[in-house]
Order: C-alpha cells, then sequence, then structure tokens
C-alpha cells in the first residue's frame, strides 16, 4: 500500500471547517440555512452520508441545536453551524447542553448585528453572546478562527474539547474568514488526533451518570448501549435525577465550573508574534488577527517594538497569559469589529497596569492592516 | 389478561429514583404511563431498546420514573432531540411524550414539521386542555368560552384539534383516546409504536385541579364519566352532522397511511452518496 500524502487544496473557511469536523470524526449535522454559514450545511449534506453520518436540515435552530443533542446522547459527534439571528435562537439549549453535559459543537459565522442586521458583512459582535447568551451562571468554551487553516485545526480542537471535558463548544468565526479562499495544505486524517468521550467502564447497575471524580468529568454512556439513565436540563444530582436540596444544587453548579477551571492550561490558546521583547502589543482575534500580524510586521521594520498576542480562546479568557504582557508593555492595543466586547476583558484583568486603548469599526467592514499600524505608531510615540 | 400494575410497577419502575411522583391524586398522566406500559410490555420490547423523550410541563415528568433511556429536554422542543436520538441510531425505538402546550404552543412548528418529515417516531400527546404545572393559563386546546387563569373572563379563542393537526401535516399514524378509554389508549400505543413513521397518538386527560376546578367539571371521577359522555368512534362520527359533533371527542384510529419513512430513505441517501464519492 502507498502512503497517502498530503495535497494543497484552495478552499474557504466554512469548507475547511467542514473538513475539520469530518477529520474529527463528527457524523451528524442538523442546520438551518443561514448567510454566512450556509456552505457549512451545503458540503455536509453532500459529505456526511458517504461516511455513513447523517445530515438534516430542520425547521430551524431550535430544533437544529436539539437534533444535535439528541444525536450525541445516541453517542454520534454532532455539530450545527448558524449565524447571529440562528445562534440568538440556539441559546435555550445550549443551556441544556451545558446542563446535561452532553458534548457538541455550534459554528457561529458572526454577521453585523442586532437581529437581522448586516447579512453579508463581517462583524465580532456575538463575542458576549457567545459568554453569556443563555441563562444562569456556568462557564463556556468559546474559540476564534482567523484563518482557513484555523478553520480545519480549531474545528478539530472544538471537538476534542467538547468531548474531553462534556461541554458544547462554540467556535466563532466571521464574514471574512468563512468566505475567503486559501490554499492549504490539509492534515491527512491518520495524523489528526482525535479525542473521544470516556465510556463507563463500570457494570451498568453502578453507573451513576453525573459522579463526581477527580476529573470532574464524568464517563458518558450513550443511550442503547445498555447504561439505561436519565438526563434532564434541571438541576439534577449524580444519578441525574431533578434535585433542589441545596447541597446537591451547589455541588452541581460546582462541578460544572470546576472542570473547565481543572482544563485551564489545555483549553486556553492563544499565539504569540514577536512579544518576548514587546514594549506595545495587540490582543486581537479572528480576522482581525490577520490585519494586526500585518501591522506588527510593518511595525517592527519602521523599528517599534510592537508584538501581537492572537486570542483563539475567547472563553475562559485567558488572563493567566495576558497577564506578563500586561506588566511587560506600556499599552496594548484591542482593535474589534464591535463597540470592545474583548476589551472590556482586557480592562478586566489589566488592572491600570497599562494603558489599554480601544480600535473599533462597526460599519461592516473590516479593519485594515494600515489603520492598526497608524495606532501603533501613535503609541510607540507616547 | 393484561399484565397487572404491580407487574408493571416492578417491571419498569426506576428503583433508585425518590417517589413521590409529582403529578396530583386522580390525574391522567398515571393512566397515559399505564397505558404506555402495556403497549410496551405487549411489544416485548427490550428496555435497552426504547427512549422516552419528553418536553416541560406536568407529562414533561413520565419519563423521570421509568426505567427506560430517558430524556427530559426544554419546553416544547421534545420531538427534536427525539429526531436526533433515532437518526443516530435508528435501531432504537422512540416515543416522545408531550403535553398540549407542549406540543402544539411552543412545539407546534416542531409538531407539524415532523409529521411532515416521516421519521420513525412515535409522539403521544396528553391534551388536559390547560398549562397545568405553571398554574392554569389557557393553552392552544383550551375551549372556547372556557375559564383559566389568564381567561377570567371567559376565552375569546378557538382550539386546535391536535389529532386533526397531525393528519393535514402528514402523520403516517394518527389516532385519539381519553383516559377513560385505558385499553383502547394502550392498544392506540401499541399500533403507533408498530406504524414505520411518524405517528401521533392524542390522549385526552383531565386536569381537575385547574382546569376542571374553575370551570365547574367535578373532580377526577366526573371528568372521566364526562369523557365517557363525550366520546363517540370515528366510525359513529362519520355519519354524524357537524352540529351534533361539536362537543363530542372522537375516539380511534383517525389515519393509517404507508408513506416513505424518511428514516428508511436515509440508507438510500448514504448508499448514492458512497458510490459517488466511489466514483461508480
Amino acid at each position: 500500500m502507498t502512503e497517502a500524502k498530503r495535497k494543497r487544496c484552495l478552499l474557504q473557511g466554512n469548507e475547511a471547517i467542514v473538513q475539520g469536523a469530518l477529520a474529527a470524526r463528527c457524523r451528524f449535522f442538523a442546520g438551518y440555512p443561514i448567510t454566512p454559514a450556509s456552505e457549512i450545511a451545503e458540503q455536509l449534506s453532500v459529505q456526511l452520508p458517504a461516511v455513513n453520518g447523517t445530515f438534516i436540515q430542520m425547521e430551524d435552530e431550535i430544533a437544529s441545536i436539539g437534533a444535535v443533542i439528541g444525536a450525541s446522547l445516541a453517542g454520534v459527534k454532532g455539530m450545527t453551524a448558524t449565524s447571529g439571528p440562528g445562534f440568538s435562537l440556539m441559546q435555550e439549549n445550549l443551556g441544556f447542553a451545558c446542563a446535561a453535559e452532553v458534548p457538541c459543537v455550534i459554528v457561529n459565522v458572526m454577521r453585523g448585528g442586532p437581529s437581522t442586521g448586516l447579512p453579508t458583512s463581517p462583524a465580532q459582535g456575538d463575542v458576549q453572546m457567545a459568554r453569556w447568551g443563555t441563562h444562569g451562571d456556568h462557564p463556556v468554551i468559546v474559540l476564534a478562527v482567523s484563518s482557513v487553516l484555523d478553520c480545519f485545526t480549531i474545528t478539530v480542537k472544538a471537538f476534542n474539547l467538547a468531548e474531553r471535558y462534556r461541554v458544547p463548544v462554540i467556535i466563532l468565526s466571521d464574514e471574512v474568514v468563512a468566505h475567503t479562499r486559501e490554499s492549504v495544505e490539509l492534515p491527512l486524517n491518520s495524523e489528526v488526533k482525535v479525542v473521544d468521550r470516556i465510556a463507563p467502564a463500570m457494570p451498568p447497575d453502578w453507573y451513576k451518570p453525573y459522579q463526581e471524580d477527580a476529573r470532574g468529568v464524568p464517563p458518558m454512556a450513550s443511550f442503547g448501549d445498555g447504561y439505561r439513565h436519565h438526563v434532564t436540563g434541571l438541576v439534577h444530582d449524580q444519578d441525574g435525577f431533578p434535585t433542589q436540596n441545596p447541597q446537591e444544587v451547589e455541588k452541581f453548579h460546582l462541578r460544572l465550573s470546576m472542570k473547565i477551571t481543572k482544563g485551564l492550561s489545555d483549553i486556553q490558546l492563544t499565539r504569540k508574534f514577536h512579544m518576548d521583547d514587546a514594549e506595545l502589543f495587540v490582543v486581537a482575534y479572528g480576522s482581525v488577527a490577520r490585519s494586526a500580524m500585518r501591522a506588527v510586521e510593518d511595525a517592527r521594520k519602521a523599528g517599534i517594538k510592537a508584538g501581537l498576542l492572537q486570542l483563539i480562546t475567547l472563553f475562559p479568557f485567558p488572563r493567566r497569559i495576558l497577564t506578563p504582557y500586561l506588566q511587560q508593555c506600556h499599552s496594548v492595543l484591542v482593535p474589534e469589529l464591535n463597540l470592545g466586547q474583548i476589551s472590556r476583558e482586557v480592562q478586566r484583568v489589566n488592572q491600570g497596569q497599562c494603558a489599554v486603548v480601544k480600535l473599533n469599526r462597526v460599519d461592516g467592514r473590516l479593519i485594515t492592516p494600515h489603520e492598526i499600524y497608524n495606532r501603533l505608531v501613535k503609541l510607540s510615540a507616547g | 389478561m393484561p399484565p397487572s400494575i404491580q407487574a408493571l410497577t416492578h417491571t419498569y419502575f426506576r428503583h433508585n429514583k425518590r417517589f413521590p411522583h409529582v403529578w396530583c391524586p386522580g390525574c391522567g398522566n398515571g393512566i397515559v404511563m399505564g397505558a404506555l406500559l402495556r403497549a410496551i410490555t405487549r411489544l416485548e420490547l427490550e428496555k435497552d431498546e426504547v427512549v422516552l423523550a419528553s418536553g416541560i410541563g406536568c407529562s414533561g415528568r413520565m419519563p423521570t420514573y421509568l426505567d427506560f433511556n430517558t430524556l427530559h429536554t426544554t419546553h416544547g422542543r421534545a420531538l427534536t432531540f427525539a429526531t436526533g436520538i433515532k437518526l443516530a441510531n435508528p435501531a432504537l425505538d422512540v416515543v416522545a411524550i408531550m403535553g398540549d402546550g407542549d406540543a402544539t404552543a411552543i412545539g407546534g412548528n416542531h409538531l407539524i414539521h415532523a409529521a411532515r418529515r416521516n421519521l420513525n417516531l412515535t409522539a403521544i400527546i396528553i391534551n388536559n386542555s390547560i398549562y397545568g404545572m405553571t398554574g392554569g393559563q389557557y393553552s392552544p386546546t383550551t375551549p372556547f368560552g372556557s375559564t383559566t387563569t389568564t381567561s377570567v373572563y371567559g376565552h375569546i379563542e378557538h382550539a386546535f384539534s391536535i389529532a386533526e393537526l397531525a393528519v393535514t401535516a402528514g402523520a403516517s399514524f394518527v389516532a385519539r383516546s381519553t383516559v377513560y378509554h385505558a385499553a383502547l389508549a394502550d392498544q392506540l400505543i401499541e399500533q403507533a409504536m408498530m406504524k414505520p413513521g411518524f405517528a401521533v397518538v392524542e390522549i385526552i386527560s383531565n386536569c381537575h385541579v385547574q382546569y376542571g376546578r374553575r370551570n365547574k367539571l367535578g373532580n377526577a371521577v366526573d371528568m372521566l364519566n364526562a369523557f365517557k359522555e363525550q366520546a363517540v368512534t370515528v366510525k359513529k362520527g362519520s355519519t354524524m352532522e357537524e352540529d351534533e359533533l361539536r362537543d363530542k371527542i372522537t375516539i380511534g384510529v383517525l389515519a393509517d397511511r404507508d408513506l416513505p419513512v424518511s428514516t428508511d430513505e436515509y440508507k438510500r441517501i448514504r448508499e448514492q452518496a458512497r458510490s459517488k464519492r466511489e466514483g461508480k
């Protein structure tokens, strides 16, 4: 047998998300068409049945995420993809997946908002909604993609985190990343590290679906494999049954948070460019991070000691990675396609250590490298 | 001889669940639960093969007590979760249990599309004409003129007929019973679970605490007796005038038709997709 070789291909961000999902062994997709996310559904409708997977177009986004959660409970990795208005509709069942600890992946290709907003224009206005959109107090994992290759690798990562921590994982993309075509070399399936949920090893009679262990993530049985158990969105005890006992209620909440806190070093992903000797730096994510990288390169050429900290994980917010640079630098620039949803987080972590400067655009246009460069020049001049 | 209540209890109740249940004494939900269990017994289904999914409301608690794969979803969404389960593992017998508000108000869109889509699922809709758990507000099946906590001046909207809605939306099998007709209810559930395609069983039930009390319909027994008086079979109903049928409940099988089942059709899609990929 000849060894398969990597192929270079020209892909859109949305297409790379499809490839990433398939490589992560996603075998179920339910969705509702919406711009600029539709290509993900279209391509999976073609490709999933060929790998014995299932595609279904549901009647709305609420139904889509419901079906994904159902499929995941039956043991199949599932995903849905949408854009802002659809993501709003999904919040109810997103909360269910958090409460019942059901792994799944939700892609939100952000567009201008609020409401129907700007369907074909880029924006990053859903960052805080991804964090706080569903009701109640619980952790979330939110990842942001900035390139076509990212769309592949971060989608794989999203599935792996979802399975490892039994949580829904949100991928925030934006219209620029979704529709930009780039030449990329994707890894072969055999090179992709895929994590699967841990199945219970004990006999069914001993299985407690929400039992606390050292990791905080209980093994997960699938419907139909002999471990009959109850799943509910009500606060439940370790057997999965509804409870209002204060001790059990508190334990439920603390474990949901704890399992994420314990995995912070695994979950919080960032990229650093020229950060070692930086005197000022940019914090950026999504398509804006691409502009920022170019701006930082140009600034370096002009003799400015600028750096870029690109956030891949937006939540849990990577404060421990950011903090040393806030102490090291005199200013941090946070360019965003919103009015300051991540700069608020940076400010919270900063506690007055260095100057936090915002650069925002909400006119449906990109932030260009030149805009960021100009601000870096200004900041370096003091 | 149908199995005794004791036999059903011992076989299907969860021993580790902390009873008592949440239902009021005399509630029709218990009769529906019994009917479901008798149907499952007769079908000789393994517990591991059965998934019960419910929404929110009094009826939503039913799966909690029963020893199957059970799922208590968000309000109105039971059918969406059931759809995912069935598609991911078609070998499972998936039954969605919903109330009238659950299935036809917040979940109305999911109900009509599940009927149109025709996956091999069973929906049991317990219709007591009221939102019981939240305190007795009017639902899409509350009759015109009734009194509820949100229609104290008399209800001015018109009620859905759930079963007829399901027939029109394209379900393969649609039937109706009342909790008075418990033996019929379990036969209809059995037929629904055997039927390939989307099957709906509407069971008219009593909420004497929230609906009956406000509308002076008496206690649970009085309401059950009223169902007995109001019921006419589909066959008899077909010979009656519209005026005569106004306050009647038609019971029996309303639709039973053989349509392509999308759970089966998808197998063909997979074969096509595979052969296309392999370049055949």
